[in-house]
């Protein structure tokens, strides 16, 4: 899993039916300190996240469990919202 | 998933089985702000795609497979959906 930052939403009306009522955020992957590291990216949200929110997210097949027993075509999902971390 | 702009159409006679009436289209990944990023891939299509349009592509195996309907099938992208339009804030 890894820390990211929503920092948008993309908008799809003609898509696999799997897909059907699923929200799409755009991410940006923050490294431990906040900034911003890596490409952003597109994924399903199955924690209820929005806009301006940090969160972590899975890859990988993985990310279409949330939705069991409806196979989402998902390679990346977001699993929880991070309310704070802490760097030992 | 990616964001992509479909860059082409992939004909090819021989094939796997697997691929048999799937369309292939090749894809430009791109940023959000619309630039090329990284090379072109080739993606199966069951969403009716076209040339130009922007696409949200699936980069992995078995969702891939899953959007072209088929078990097992030998393929690593798909397009799930054709991107109406992309809001980011920042």
């Amino acid at each position: 899993m890894q820390l990211a930052k929503v920092i948008g939403d993309v908008v799809v009306t003609r898509k696999d039916e799997n897909l059907t009522g699923v929200k799409l955020l755009v991410l940006q992957p923050i490294a431990a300190d906040g900034s911003k590291t890596g490409r952003t990216l597109v994924a399903v949200d199955a924690a209820g996240a929005g806009v301006g929110e940090t969160v972590f997210f899975v890859r990988g097949k993985e990310a279409s469990f949330p939705f069991y027993p409806i196979e989402v075509p998902a390679d990346a999902g977001i699993v929880g919202i991070v309310d704070h971390w802490d760097l030992g | 998933m990616q964001l992509a702009r479909v860059v082409g159409t992939v004909v090819a006679t021989q094939k796997h089985p697997k691929f048999e009436g799937a369309k292939l289209l090749l894809v430009q990944p791109t940023t959000v702000d619309d630039q090329p990023r990284g090379v072109p891939l080739l993606a199966v299509d069951s969403v009716g795609a076209g040339v130009h349009e922007k696409v949200l592509i699936v980069i992995e195996g078995r969702a891939a497979g899953e959007a072209l309907g088929r078990k097992g099938a030998p393929v690593d992208a798909a397009i799930i959906g054709i991107v109406d339009s992309v809001d980011v804030t920042e």
